[in-house]
């Protein structure tokens, strides 16, 4: 069983994130439980997303404390939230990055980090950098293959045809960045 | 077919299938969801309802109240404030054996108000009538949901069915879920033609004055009746294993208790939980197991004393607490077992406290070393005065 947590502030796309991450390894017959982190955040609040997959149901209900991968979709929470806290060893921490943000440095912990704020504002015209991260996630841990995940987006863009294939561009973007 | 799925838009997706002629309901967390999935299917025209909009979670339960005494399957869910606000017309509704189905997504009751899961609304209302279960994931849920009218409408059986799913772990949760087709439901599911219903050509009363000639028969037949259940809702669960080849209806689940020393009892998302614990500490060489009580209404007592029988210690996990006693499963899994066996009773996850791992170890270890009938698990010292801290 593999852990994920996801960084974000509200209305950035964490839960998207991880039903898209779900879709994606349900195409590869994986197993997994998507759950937002259970509160009433206003937008702008942090907040987290979190998704454990396995070969076989979960049926693990808690939250997440150690996970194997974290995503954080906006940089300025990786020190406010502590995002690399209980990290488990061989971990992989998937970051957007803004120019000025110092590169995160954490010990045993693989840090891949792209400006997917920067990426997200060229190809999709807004700074939502989590389709951007999908990809990268997809390159860095190999959970899923690139065709999965270009498939669940697809999924969960069909009602809103107009950002569809920006977001597509978007995933093979982040993909090739790193 | 199999899909991956929010639990609410799943359990939407069940009532839908279920062909529900009326739907109201009032939105609350974390049940909301629900509720404008429902809408949607309606406003789409993928689902010949009608929702009828309401100012109270009273009124909703009044409205499916009558349109279920009008002879029209009838939809709706609550939760937590909403159920408390509902309650009187729940009782109504039994009474008046009318067999709607309610979604309780369980959460913790005010005050403080608190959003987050526990099992204290529905479990304060398990004296209403109603036949309750308790659904350890989304596709449970699903299944019971289905299932649940069925046994509900049953001609001998005729009470209301609440199918209660953990808030936000499985109303938020997404996971894998096999939905059934609408073929499929068709099939096991008979269109609802109730023994009696109000009819302009058949004039009829309900609910009327009872006085002490009558009320206390009326309550003896909810009696016998939920006696029957504990027999026919193991049929339906067999008529379902055998459409849809899940074991998802039953009264009760036993997990690796054969040869156990310790077992846990639970209801709800919770026994995921204890069964990946149980899973570790197997492979350590303890003999642990759960069992799990789908069927809360009517309790399964019997069922419960059989699974037992052979297990000298035995701890209940409650995510309720009757206060100023113990947890309400406790004193009805005490009452079940003979008095030999050492019974512990654990009152956690209140408020959406996070049940993990740990906690649940604890709670096997606890049960073996000592005997007490409430113990409160995962206690923050610091926010207790200090002549109650632990």
């Amino acid at each position: 069983m593999k852990e994920i947590k996801i960084f974000a502030r509200a209305g950035q796309g964490a839960i998207t994130t991880a039903a898209i991450l779900g879709e994606a390894l349900f195409y590869e017959n994986k197993y997994s439980y998507a759950f937002p982190h259970f509160g009433a955040a206003r937008m702008g609040a942090p907040m987290n997303a979190f998704l454990r997959f396995d070969e076989k149901p979960i049926r693990l209900r808690s939250k997440i404390y150690e996970p194997d991968y974290i995503i954080v979709i906006d940089p300025t929470l990786i020190e406010s939230q502590n995002a690399f806290a209980g990290l488990t060893p061989d971990a992989k921490a998937v970051v957007a990055v803004r120019p000025e943000t110092p590169v995160p440095q954490a010990s045993g912990v693989e840090v891949h980090t792209l400006l997917a704020e920067k990426i997200a504002t060229e190809i999709i015209g807004r700074p939502f950098a989590n389709t951007v991260l999908l990809g990268a996630f997809a390159k860095i841990t190999g959970a899923f293959t690139l065709d999965s995940v270009l498939k669940a987006v697809s999924k969960r863009f069909e009602s809103k045809p107009a950002i569809l294939q920006k977001n597509l561009d978007a995933v093979k973007k982040g993909y090739e960045s790193v | 077919m199999k899909q991956f799925l929010e639990g609410s838009w799943a359990f939407a997706d069940a009532a839908k299938l279920c062909r529900p002629g009326v739907i109201s309901a009032y939105p609350i967390t974390p049940q909301t969801h629900i509720v404008e999935h429902l809408a949607q299917f309606v406003a789409n025209g993928e689902l010949n309802a009608q929702t009828i909009n309401v100012e109270s979670e009273h009124s909703a339960a009044s409205v499916v109240l009558g349109s279920q005494a009008c002879g029209v399957r009838s939809f709706t869910c609550t939760s937590s404030q909403g159920l408390m606000l509902m309650a009187e017309v729940v009782f109504n509704i039994a009474g008046m054996r009318m067999p709607i189905l309610m979604i309780c997504a369980n959460r913790a009751l005010s005050a403080p108000i608190n959003i987050w899961n526990d099992q204290q609304d529905s479990v304060s209302l398990r004296d209403s009538g109603w036949i309750q279960m308790y659904a350890e994931n989304n596709q449970e849920a699903v299944d019971l949901v289905i299932a649940g009218y069925k046994i509900g409408e049953k001609p001998r059986v005729m009470l209301p069915v609440m199918v209660c799913v953990d808030g936000f772990i499985l109303t938020h949760g997404m996971e894998v879920v096999d939905m059934p087709t609408q073929e499929e439901v068709d099939q096991f599911l008979p269109p609802y033609n109730p023994p009696y219903k109000l009819d302009v050509e058949k004039p009829l009363s309900l609910g009327l004055l009872g006085g002490p000639d009558v009320y206390i028969e009326t309550r003896y037949a909810i009696q016998k009746t939920m006696e029957d259940v504990l027999t026919i809702l193991p049929e339906v669960g067999d008529e379902f294993k055998k459409k849809f080849g899940r074991e998802s209806v039953r009264l009760i689940e036993e997990y690796r208790l054969d040869d156990a020393e310790v077992a846990l009892v639970a209801m709800g998302s919770v026994c995921g939980t204890i069964k990946d614990v149980i899973d570790e500490l197997r492979q350590k060489g303890q003999k642990v197991g759960l069992l799990k009580i789908v069927t809360y209404r009517p309790f399964p007592e019997a069922a419960v004393n059989k699974a037992l029988a052979k297990v000298p210690y035995v701890g209940v996990v409650d995510k309720n607490i009757s206060l100023g006693a113990t947890g309400a499963l406790y004193t009805e899994i005490k009452a079940a077992c003979s008095h030999d066996k050492k019974i512990s009773g654990f009152v956690m996850g209140l408020g959406g406290r996070d049940i993990t791992k740990n906690s649940i170890e604890s709670v096997f270890s606890q049960s073996k070393e000592k005997v007490n009938s409430c113990t409160f698990v995962d206690l923050h010292n610091d926010l207790l005065w200090e002549e109650f801290r632990v």
